[in-house]
């Protein structure tokens, strides 16, 4: 396995997008810090692009590596290797390459900038965190679509439905159904509905370590002494997690049992 | 220099009154300042030198001047309330006043006064009191250059601190270039009319930074109120001038730049609402003038409650706030037109220097989470982007009279 996500690793770190794409962030991260001037206003920034481009980038990118690497699953495939250990490992690397990627693109800038030793780096990393876990989450999904889906058109749609679906789609839904229960408490039920979907997730947990929380009243204190407690970031953190253990799993049940 | 001035003024006033003057000196025959003040008699000056002076409680009954060289430490020896002033004219310049303890029977000072006229406490430090300078059914007193602060402690309530300047049932009072700090309230008024307060600096009170009710015909004229706990809460007065003040971060969820409850015919006229939960919150106010004004980078720059009336927002300019305007309510009289905001796109043909679209400050999004609390979670998601952008482009569902009719396209500059 380990052979495998080098060898895809490498292969992708070294690809025109890889540069690319961290060519973006780096851009695009130094121009909000320069035009910024402030810190948490970049990392306000910085959010709304990293909820909505990671998992997009992470997605389309996803797919088109593995469409355009089947042949090479096939030679492996043929090759005595299990099939948990290839896949696992190309996942591995396709997913780490992006990461490394986002790292350093969004890292070195607020580095440069000076983050490390202000009262900002709990919020800059908090920040990386997500980023990290949503580009693990949505490249794991983009790339369980591609190998289900033989068609590359449908998986490409499927693929960005998902996209699509999880970072408009879902809250609309949600605002549908607080609307909905508008009459009732609907604190708990907003909280609940959060956890299951990893983009919300995410910009709740950036949002209550930065100062916006206040801006929610009491329903952000309701937040607050959920997310802030230590209870609720175990239970937002492992929820991240599942959204990772769960698709692999069934990611490898699939992989073992394709036909190729 | 000035004080130095002050004190010749007042040496050259006392020697023409052929007052005494009394000096009150650690290791003299004089060592103890209630013994001075027994002997004064009306008119009479104390001056009193440096060091540490424990004092049974101070009854002052005629008019007195005290004068502190380089700000003598005076304690009350149960530590307990030090002046308790009940005469007229009597002033106290330049005392270190300290270690007042709380008591939830009586409401210890570090200068009390009852029903006089006259009074004035002048660059005075007041540290670690209950309440600072406390003032009923009084008239024409100063409080000027006074530095009031507590220690701030673990368990920081409402209910085991005082308030650093609390007058009530007063009127013609000046307030004037005072710092206070770490108090309950840091000014706190109750029926005091026809007062000035100015230039004073209130910072990280627990409650409020300013709070008065029942006070009418009042100026409150270039203080600075910052990190408040509630910000400013100005309730049921009248003709209020209120102007060229900053209202500074005061942020959290229950925390306000401006709280006006049942305030009518009155001026807010040039302050600066600098990063506020809310800059101004407004409920039951009516007939107010809002104007030149700058909000920048609060989180409400205006929240408006029902029956609040005629009151008009001009030329104020809304600078990088989260949401500009909330309605809760239906009154169509208030006026919003000529402001600059920095978020208008709209465009401007004739090039007179007004948009040529309204304005619609109300978002749709802070309509929904006015109506429904729980949405805030969603607050900053592409969908909420989405739909403020197409209500922006259409509007179906925010109300059309609330808008500005002559939008700005540059901030205006006040001179």
């Amino acid at each position: 396995m380990f052979k495998i996500f080098k060898y895809s690793f490498f292969d992708l770190i070294r690809s025109t997008w890889s540069l690319v794409y961290l060519l973006f962030f780096l851009v695009i991260t130094s121009a909000i810090l320069y035009m910024s001037g402030d810190l948490t206003k970049a990392i306000i920034s910085m959010m709304n692009v990293i909820l909505m481009l990671i998992p997009l980038v992470s997605t389309v990118f996803g797919a088109i590596y593995l469409y355009n690497s089947r042949e090479f699953a096939e030679l492996l495939l043929a090759q005595p290797i299990k099939r948990k250990s290839f896949f696992l490992g190309q996942y591995l690397g396709l997913s780490i390459s992006l990461t490394v990627s986002f790292l350093i693109g969004v890292g070195l800038p607020f580095i440069f900038w000076g983050v490390i030793g202000s009262k900002y780096l709990s919020n800059f990393l908090v920040l990386m965190g997500v980023g990290l876990l949503l580009g693990f989450i949505f490249s794991l999904l983009s790339y369980w679509v591609a190998l289900r889906f033989e068609n590359r058109i449908k998986g490409f749609g499927f693929a960005l439905f998902i996209w699509l679906f999880m970072s408009v789609i879902y809250d609309g839904i949600f605002l549908l159904i607080l609307i909905w229960f508008e009459s009732y408490p609907t604190e708990n039920l907003a909280i609940i509905l959060t956890l299951f979907n990893p983009i919300d997730l995410g910009r709740v947990l950036i949002m209550l370590f930065l100062d916006t929380s206040a801006l929610m009243g009491y329903t952000g204190a309701v937040f607050y002494k959920f997310f802030g407690a230590l209870n609720g970031i175990l239970i937002s953190s492992m929820t991240l997690f599942l959204w990772i253990i769960i698709p692999v799993f069934f990611l490898v049940r699939y992989a073992n049992k394709k036909d190729f | 220099m000035r004080r130095y001035l002050f004190i010749l003024v007042v040496i050259l006033y006392s020697a023409l009154l052929k007052a005494e003057v009394l000096k009150v000196r650690l290791n003299s025959s004089l060592s103890s300042l209630h013994i001075a003040i027994k002997k004064s008699h009306a008119g009479d000056t104390i001056w009193v030198e440096a060091g540490s002076y424990k004092e049974p409680p101070l009854l002052i009954e005629h008019p007195l001047t005290i004068i502190g060289i380089d700000y003598p430490v005076i304690e009350n020896t149960k530590r307990e309330e030090i002046f308790t002033i009940e005469s007229d004219s009597v002033n106290i310049i330049g005392l270190q006043l300290q270690n007042v303890d709380v008591n939830y029977v009586n409401d210890f000072a570090a200068i009390k006064v009852n029903k006089q006229e006259g009074c004035k406490f002048e660059n005075n430090h007041i540290l670690n009191s209950f309440f600072g300078i406390m003032l009923k059914n009084s008239s024409t007193c100063i409080i000027r250059n006074n530095y009031i602060k507590r220690n701030p402690t673990e368990e920081e309530d409402e209910m085991s601190t005082g308030n650093a300047i609390h007058l009530w049932y007063c009127r013609d009072m000046l307030i004037e270039k005072n710092e206070t700090r770490n108090h309950r309230d840091g000014i706190y008024l109750e029926f005091v009319d026809r007062s000035i307060v100015r230039e004073n600096l209130v910072v990280d009170n627990i409650r409020y930074g300013l709070h008065f009710m029942f006070s009418d015909h009042d100026q409150y004229i270039a203080n600075t109120f910052r990190s408040n706990g509630a910000g400013v809460a100005v309730m049921f007065s009248k003709y209020i001038i209120m102007k060229n003040n900053h209202f500074e971060y005061n942020w959290g969820s229950s925390s306000y730049g401006l709280l006006l409850k049942d305030i009518t015919d009155s001026e807010i006229i040039r302050n600066y609402f600098n990063t506020n939960t809310t800059g101004i919150y407004m409920e039951g106010s009516n007939r107010i003038k809002i104007f030149e004004n700058i909000f920048n980078q609060n989180g409400w720059a205006l929240k408006i409650y029902g029956s609040s009336n005629e009151n008009q927002f001009s030329r104020n300019n809304f600078l990088n706030n989260s949401f500009e305007l909330s309605v809760f309510g239906r009154s169509t009289t208030n006026k919003y037109d000529g402001n600059y905001w920095s978020l208008y796109t709209g465009y401007d043909l004739d090039k007179n220097g007004i948009g040529d679209v309204p304005y619609r400050p109300v978002k749709l999004f802070s309509r929904i989470i006015g109506k429904i609390p729980s949405s805030s979670i969603l607050m900053r998601s592409l969908l909420i982007d989405i739909i403020n952008f197409a209500e922006k482009v259409s509007p179906v569902l925010t109300p059309d009279y609330l808008m500005d009719h002559q939008p700005s396209k540059k901030p205006f500059v006040y001179d």
